[in-house]
């Protein structure tokens, strides 16, 4: 086990497209990073570069202590998982799990030693004797990351392994995956455009954006502060909610009254912005107390949540996160209330955490 | 998940539950549906079928006057006599077929042997001006062969490649090739970079993922754009009559073509050297015929 160091990545492919333009990431031995960002911001670039795939333009890439550079994939002791799985067609599941040891050279009793092993640790037993075509796809994929453990690799890379499941298998996997991980202790690194998913795997998550890195930190580090107007945007569903705001008397205020506690240390002379989580406003009677006048546009009744989405007089309509057992009927007269704490603070022209 | 080309093809469309009667529009539409493609079917059909029945028909049949449909003495003199020579041994016909296989087989090799892993590298790796570089390969195919003899004979004569096969093997592969690249790309875009990028991590170098895993999952597109190249190659006739000239050298569709004209002609054996040069193909054809829709409805069926 190792873990990684990727310094000064860069990635510029012969016909000029930049993949990768600058991305740092240190990734500690044993944990489960998460690279989250949505398509084409050089997540998925990254990882194969780290795999031996891609050979980035400049920049050093580590693995535990040594430089891989230069190494073909074989040689750099790692196993990745496919978003397409990639089983070899011919194989059954069997000979697709001893195939990368076969290719290693192990002696035969070995091999069906680790396969065995693998294949309990992911109940493949009844599998082993199939061909992939006679897989469904959350076996195809247990296969996969059997593959993947078979090796006993240093790190696991995992490229969007669980976008071509289902809703319902794809939740199971991220458990299995999460309790595999944390069993075997071994680095991994998962790239995915799937911010539950990466909320709820990672030990660590980098946003990445246009092939930079906009923010690493913890799920809830990521959560509670991101780091830019594009982490805030990206993380949480529904988003954060973008409210224009100047510093007056000591606190912050918004054009439409509400008034949030200032972070210390901000900034005078620069234009603000407030990200206010949906979970943090309320929607009241009208005329509450500290709430400020606004009008229901819609509701959206989750069950076990209502989003209502509210036009308070600001430029952008705010979005609540409301229990589902207060309730307002549509286009109704309301209240908007800020529940306290304070806010994340971005300057709108760097677009970046102030405070 | 796995993917093969024969998936692509596999699938029947859904079964149309309106009622035959009402999407014609009443039977009587439909009977004449069916009636006017009779005709229409024995009208394209006719040659091939009077060229069968002639190659089949002693020489005072061929020329009997009315023609006779159904009432003749079947012969197998002409198919005799397309390869054994009047006097005994073989005849010049049979050896321009040997010629044509030849030709044919070694352009239809050589295109295939250049083609699959130019259109590999062009499916998998980010090449400068990529669509450019294809749209030039491409536009080699634009202009009618025919307009190109010329400035070939010429080209031919400098370098001693006249009234050779290897002139018509080149000259077939140069024209092969842009097919074979273009139609090779469709196929390996098909098949996942996921199968080549697993079995580099699993120790294998590139072209050997290539050969071993990508290869064996594109032999059905092989086989296919192989036997279009074949065709192509079979059939050609202007180079063939332009860039050959000996009995030693010519294919079969100058062979054939040459046995018209002088001041009889043996339609007998001109109708059985046509059938026996149309058949390899039609076999062909028919064995391949699953993976030749493949390749024509390429990019047509989504997964």
């Amino acid at each position: 086990m190792a873990g990684i160091e990727v310094t000064a990545l860069h990635k510029r492919y012969p016909d000029g497209t930049v993949a990768v333009d600058h991305v740092d990431l240190s990734v500690r031995d044993g944990e489960l990073f998460v690279m989250l960002g949505p398509s084409g911001c050089g997540k998925t670039t990254t990882l194969r570069a780290i795999a031996g795939l891609e050979r980035q333009t400049t920049g050093d890439i580590r693995i535990g202590d040594t430089l891989v550079n230069d190494l073909p994939p074989a040689e750099r002791d790692i196993a990745m998982v496919f978003q397409f799985y990639a089983l070899y067609p011919h194989l059954r599941t069997r000979d697709n799990l001893a195939f990368p040891l076969r290719a290693e050279g192990l002696p035969r009793a070995e091999v069906r030693e680790r396969v065995d092993e693998a294949a309990r640790l992911m109940r493949l037993g009844p599998l082993l004797d199939r061909r992939p075509r006679r897989l469904s796809g959350g076996e195809q994929q247990r296969v996969a990351l059997a593959r993947a453990l078979v090796r006993r690799p240093r790190a696991f890379l995992m490229d969007e392994p669980l976008t071509n499941l289902d809703a319902e298998l794809r939740a199971d996997m991220r458990t299995e995956i999460k309790h595999l991980q944390g069993e075997l202790g071994t680095t991994m690194v998962y790239v995915t455009h799937d911010q539950v998913e990466a909320m709820s795997l990672g030990h660590r998550i980098a946003i990445l954006n246009k092939g930079r890195v906009e923010q690493i930190g913890t799920p809830l580090e990521v959560y509670d502060r991101p780091a830019s107007l594009f982490c805030a945007a990206f993380i949480g569903s529904p988003p954060m909610n973008l409210i224009e705001v100047e510093v007056a008397d000591g606190k912050l205020r918004s054009k439409d009254g509400l008034v949030f506690t200032p972070p210390p240390g901000l900034p005078r002379d620069r234009r603000l912005v407030a990200g206010v989580r949906p979970e943090a406003l309320e929607v009241t009677e009208p005329g509450a107390e500290r709430s400020v006048p606004a009008r229901l546009i819609s509701a959206e009744w989750l069950g076990d949540e209502i989003i209502y989405v509210v036009d308070h007089g600001g430029r952008r309509d705010v979005r609540v996160r409301m229990p589902p057992t207060v309730r307002f009927a549509a286009d109704a007269p309301v209240g908007l209330r800020h529940l306290g704490g304070t806010p994340a603070v971005y300057d709108v022209s760097t677009e970046e955490l102030v405070a | 998940m796995a993917v093969s080309v024969d998936e692509a093809v596999g699938t029947r469309p859904a079964r149309d539950r309106t009622p035959r009667a009402r999407r014609f529009g009443g039977r009587g539409r439909a009977v004449l549906e069916v009636a006017l493609l009779t005709v229409l079917a024995a009208v394209m059909l006719f040659p091939a079928l009077w060229m069968i029945e002639t190659s089949i028909k002693e020489n005072r049949d061929v020329y009997a006057i009315p023609a006779k449909f159904f009432d003749f003495k079947v012969t197998m003199d002409h198919f005799k006599d397309v390869f054994v020579a009047s006097g005994g041994g073989r005849s010049t016909l049979s050896d321009s077929f040997l010629n044509s296989v030849v030709v044919a087989g070694a352009s239809t090799a050589l295109a295939t042997v250049l083609g699959v892993p130019a259109a590999w590298a062009y499916s998998r790796f980010a090449v400068k001006a990529k669509k450019d570089q294809l749209f030039f390969i491409l536009s080699t195919r634009f202009m009618p062969p025919v307009v190109v003899v010329i400035p070939i004979f010429l080209m031919y004569r400098q370098v001693g490649l006249i009234d050779t096969k290897l002139g018509l093997i080149l000259i077939y592969a140069a024209f092969n090739i842009p097919f074979t690249i273009w139609m090779m790309k469709g196929f390996v875009d098909e098949v996942p970079a996921e199968y080549e990028d697993a079995a580099m991590l699993d120790g294998y170098t590139r072209l050997q993922a290539f050969w071993r895993f990508t290869l064996p999952l594109l032999l059905p597109g092989i086989a296919a754009t192989a036997v279009f190249a074949l065709i192509f190659s079979w059939n050609e006739f202007v180079f063939a009559i332009f860039l050959t000239s000996s009995d030693s050298v010519r294919t079969a569709p100058p062979a054939i073509a040459g046995l018209i004209g002088g001041t009889t002609v043996d339609w007998g054996l001109v109708a059985a050297a046509s059938v026996v040069f149309a058949l390899p193909v039609l076999v062909f054809a028919y064995l391949v015929r699953r993976h030749l829709v493949a390749g024509v409805t390429l990019g047509a069926v989504r997964r």
